[in-house]
This record gives C-alpha cells, structure tokens and sequence, in this order.
C-alpha cells in the first residue's frame, strides 16, 4: 500500500508540472494586467506604466516569467500579492480557513440529506414521497445560486430578521469563546442553507440511481431469501455496494472545501478565499489567481490518490494484496 | 405415503406490464411430500422460478402480484401470513438456491458473514457458534480450507465453489424444503454432476424435500421422483418420473423426450418442436401448445383442457386424451 501511494506521487509530478505551465499560460494570455488595470488612474503616465512592468517583471519573455515563477514555487514562495500587497501564502491562509468552515458545514449537510431524500426514494420508488422530492430536487437544482442566495437574504434577514445579512462576525462586537462560536455559526446559516440546497439535488439524484441499480441485483434476493429484515437488506446489503461509486464523488468534492464559493461568499459577504480571489480578479492580481489555482490542483490530484486507496479499502475486487 | 408438505392450489402470479398483463402463473396445482424430489420441467419462461419465487413470496412487486389461488406450507397458507411470519420461513423451513452463482453472493461480504446471517438471525446462535456452525456446512457441502474461505470474499472462489456456498447458506437452518432454481445452468459439466451428486446426498441426509427447477430432462431423469412439466404458465402434464419417462403424453412432453441427444444413436440433426412459444401477453382461452402440436384438433383453439389423472395417478392436460376418462 505504502509502495502504490509512494508510485502514485512520484506519478503525479509530470501532471503537475504539465498543469502548472497550461495555468500560467491562460493567466499570462488573458488579455490585460496588473498595469493595463490601474490605467484609469489619471496620474498613470506610459512612462510610469513602463517602470512598472519592468519593476513586476512583465516585460520578459513568457519562459522566462514561467520559470522565475515555477521556481519561486518550487522554494515554497507563491509571490506577492499585488491586491493585499502581502505573500499570496499568506492571503490564502488568512482566507481559507473561512471557506473551509462553511464547506464543511455544506458537505455535511449535502451528504445527510441527499443519502436519506436519495435512499428513501430508491426504496419508495414512484411513490408519493419520491415524486415530490424528484420534483423539489430539480427545482433547486436548477436554481442560480445569486438567486437563491437573494432570496434567502430577502426573506430571513431582511423580513423576519431571523439571521444578519452578511459577513461571519457581528460587526463591532468582540465575543470570545462559546460566544463568537454561535456569533459565527449565526452568520453561517443562510450561505450554508443556500449552497446545501443546491448541490443537494444532484448528489440524492447519485444515490437514488446507485440504490435502484443494486436493488436490482441478485445478491439482494438471496439476502431476502435468507429471511432477513428489510432494514438489514437495504442498509446491510444494498448500500454499501451502493456507496462504492459514489466514495469516488466524495473524495474528488473534497478539494471544494478548500476552493470556496466567489458568488455566494460575496452576496453573504462572507470573508473566504473565493470571494477575495474575485476581488482579485478586478485588479488582475495574477500571483494571487496562480497560487490560488496551483493550490486547488496540487489538492484535486491528492483527493485522486485518495480516491483510489478508499476505493480499495471499501471494494475488496480492487484491494491490493 | 408421506404427508404433503407444499400444496399449490391454483396459482395465479401475474405481471402487468406497460404492453399487457402477462400470465406468468395461470392456475398452477401441484404438491410436494415430504423428503420428495419434484422436477420443474420447462423452456425459459413457462413460470417454472414464478412459481418458485412465489412460494418464497419473493415476486417483485410490482410488476409482479399474485393474484389468486392458495400455497399451503406445512399447514399454512404461505399467501396469508404477515411479512415477520414469512420471514421467518424464508431462510429457515425453505432454503432457496439460484441459477446465477456468480451474481448471488454479496461482493463486499465475506463468505462467512453470508452463511452465518441466517444463523444468527433464526436460530439467535451467537457469533461464536455461528462461526462453527458455518465451518461445519463449508465442510459438508465439500470445500476444503474452511477456515481460509470464511474469510475469502466471492470473487476469490470459482462459480463450482461458489454455488456450494450458496447450498451451505441454504441448508444453514435445516429447512424442510429446499428450491433450487437451475442450480447447475451455469456451470460446465463436470462441475454439474458435482452439485447434482451433492445435492442429492444432502437430500438423503437430512430427509429434506426438494423442488428442482430445471430445463434439463438428463437431470430430471437423475435425481427426480416426481415431474411436473409446464408451459406458458400450465402444468401440462404431471407423473412419477419412471411413468413420465416410459409413457409420456403430452405432446409437448413426448417433443421435449424425443429432443433429447441419446448415446449410441447418431443423428444428423435433433429433433426440434416446430414453432415457438407463444407470446404470454394476451392469450385466449385455448390449448397454448396448440399452435405447434401435431395432433391438434378444433376442439384445441376453443377451450383450455382441464389436468386430469388417469388410473396410474398420470395427470395430463390434453384433449387428446378426453375420450380415455370417459371410458
């Protein structure tokens, strides 16, 4: 096992390399840059445009900017920011976590609720119960989440007052301990409920398929055949074959913890990593984008690993011996 | 004689799909005694494992329900009792076995977690003796290693093993009957014979009944005591087997007997029923078989023949052979 995972990073080190140059390349072909951005300052003079760029490097060629930026890289330095005028590892840290909270919260949430709407409607097929959560799922499944989000804002913050409108702490306020936990939990409500019911939709649609595709099997009927209980067929026997592809699903959302929500952070003005990469992208802060995107990668090929070594442990047909 | 231990009194199982209702079970009696060996004869089809999910009471549902009709299980009648009530026989006083061994088994299950379930679930052996136990019927149903296999998962052991296991977990609560629904279709020969040998042995051993689904009249003739031949969800004809063999009536079955490969006889071509089954949605009132039979009659495409038994207890459904009870 140990030997499969060591094979499968050193693997990984081509496709980094390969995704690292196609991400700077987009960055460095997108039309305009930090400079062209601060142009409509009117004390912007092509001269001072000029020094700038030679001052952040902009004039050299493409290779040599990809290669003075792979190797900072390389030595753990992700550059500055030019919006926070700070380390980009810094930024990210600053802001990560705060994603990370609010995706936690998401995918729990998203999980529970897609398993139990998703299995129940498998078990119940064409019932009353799978008709209308079939029904609610594609409503919510197709709904933007700036909508959503709209509304949730409109009705529980702005008419009932239930939630605050925005931000992760009561402005002004300095709760500690148990106190700023339910402050911040609070403000979480509506981001999370907004994004839960969203993804929720396509994920119990995963575990209806996965469960009515098992239900079918044989295996099931020597299960009920045995004389088991229906709980014990359906919990025991079906689901944890069920599970087995979507264990792929869950590892390969677990980079999205990380990664943040720009459009929802924003409308709940919830200080994460994507609303601070939007931000980023008004004053082409291109350091902070790389870092940002590296990050996400080097975090998706890992959750592939992982994906692989759940697999085997889950499915004793693919267990390494 | 022995007592009946399964009575199917007019069985009618039906599906209904999107093009029509298909009579899988159309008024199905027939019985088994006690430690009897009765062979399900009939091509693919014809309601033989309908008829045999229906005793389980294992009928999708829906398409599948079952419609009319009585099943009479060691003095009850299985159609009547509540959900825990069949529980408690399926598995434990009716074993079930299945043609597919190689889709039967639970793949993320070992193989000792699959015969100790029904342990622990009927006779509430603890994990203990459960373990025991299933290395006990590992060993009777003839797999070296028990231990080693308890621990295996299904796709590490070969179909011939695997139907074993299945044998094993069946036989685990001594039931008084055991189906088994094409239990050699999908092994090659000589595995065949191996299962067939352990059957029967298993069979003698424990005086168990034993209702043997099968398209197979080599193995009917083997290990059968008693055959019933459907066809389009009618038993067409029904006998002891040596009667069958030696004095079959039906046209069908005499088809099915004649169809048969024999050594020391070569032939250019088999002998096949020309025609084919026909289609189970929407069937009249009248002889299925007539369309094929050779011997067929006006009187054939205008009513359904009823099953009657002649003096030796030969029961057919045929109106070639209404003149004979007249008599």
């Amino acid at each position: 096992m140990t030997q499969f995972i060591i094979r499968r990073l050193l693997q990984s080190i081509p496709t980094l390399i390969g995704a690292s140059i196609i991400i700077f390349l987009i960055f460095a072909m997108a039309p305009g840059d930090y400079v062209t951005s601060q142009l409509q300052n009117p004390k912007m003079t092509e001269e001072r445009a000029a020094q700038l760029r030679a001052l952040y490097g902009l004039d050299k060629p493409l290779p040599q900017r990809y290669i003075s930026w792979a190797s900072g890289v390389l030595k753990g330095d992700l550059g500055d920011s030019l919006l926070f005028k700070k380390p980009v590892i810094q930024v990210i840290n600053d802001f990560i976590w705060n994603s990370f909270i609010l995706g936690v919260a998401i995918m729990f949430f998203e999980w529970l609720i897609a398993s139990i709407v998703g299995i129940y409607s498998a078990v119940r097929q064409y019932s009353v119960f799978d008709t209308i959560a079939t029904l609610l799922v594609f409503i919510l499944y197709s709904l933007p989440s700036f909508f959503l989000g709209l509304v949730m804002l409109k009705v529980f913050a702005v008419d009932l007052k239930w939630f605050p409108l925005g931000g992760m702490i009561t402005t002004g306020s300095n709760y500690t301990g148990w106190a700023h936990i339910v402050d911040v939990a609070k403000h979480m409500v509506l981001p999370v409920a907004t994004l839960t019911l969203i993804s929720v939709g396509g994920l119990s649609r995963y575990f209806r398929a996965n469960m009515l595709e098992v239900i079918k099997q044989d295996y099931i009927r020597t299960a009920r055949a045995k004389g088991l209980k229906e709980r014990t067929v359906i919990f025991k026997h079906a689901l944890r074959n069920a599970l087995l592809p979507l264990i792929t699903l869950f590892t390969l959302e677990l980079p999205s913890l990380f990664a943040g929500a720009m459009i929802t952070e924003r409308i709940f003005n919830w200080p994460g990593i994507g609303k601070v990469v939007l931000e980023g992208i008004y004053i082409r802060d291109y350091p902070l984008f790389l870092g940002y995107t590296m990050l996400i990668t080097v975090l998706t090929i890992l959750a592939n690993i992982l994906a692989d070594v759940l697999y085997g442990v889950a499915d004793p047909r693919v267990r390494l011996k | 004689m022995a007592k009946n231990l399964v009575e199917f009194r007019n069985l009618k199982t039906f599906f209904y799909t999107e093009e029509g209702v298909v009579k899988a079970v159309n008024d199905v009696s027939f019985s088994i005694r006690e430690g009897e060996t009765v062979c399900i004869v009939g091509e693919s089809g014809c309601g033989k494992s309908v008829t045999a999910l229906s005793l389980m009471r294992l009928i999708q549902s829906p398409p599948g329900k079952i419609e009319g009709g009585e099943i009479i299980f060691d003095g009850r009648d299985i159609l009547k009792l509540s959900e825990a009530e069949m529980r408690r026989i399926r598995g434990n006083e009716i074993g079930m076995i299945f043609q597919e061994p190689m889709t039967s088994l639970n793949p993320v299950l070992t193989i000792g977690e699959q015969i100790m379930e029904p342990l622990m679930v009927h006779k509430l052996m603890t994990k203990k003796e459960a373990w025991n136990k299933a290395i006990e019927l590992i060993k009777q149903v003839g797999i070296p290693r028990a231990e080693q296999i308890m621990t295996s998962y299904p796709h590490e052991l070969s179909g011939g093993m695997r139907q074993r296991i299945m044998i094993a977990i069946a036989l685990s609560c001594d039931p008084k009957l055991l189906i088994a629904d094409e239990p050699t279709t999908a092994l090659d020969v000589t595995i065949q014979a191996q299962i067939l040998d352990l059957l029967r042995k298993i069979k003698q051993e424990r005086n168990m009944a034993l209702m043997l689904i099968t398209h197979d009249l080599g193995i009917v003739a083997e290990i059968a005591d008693y055959v019933v031949v459907m066809y389009a969800g009618k038993v067409i004809e029904e006998a002891p087997v040596r009667e069958l063999f030696k004095n079959p009536k039906h046209p069908y079955t005499r088809g099915l007997l004649k169809a048969k490969p024999i050594i020391g006889q070569r032939q250019e071509r088999l002998y096949t029923i020309p025609g084919q089954v026909p289609n189970p949605i929407g069937l009249g009132d009248y002889c299925y078989f007539s369309d094929r039979c050779e011997y067929a009659m006006d009187i054939c495409r205008q009513k359904i023949p009823q099953l009657a038994a002649d003096e030796n207890g030969h029961k057919v459904a045929c109106w070639l052979y209404e003149g004979e009870w007249k008599k």
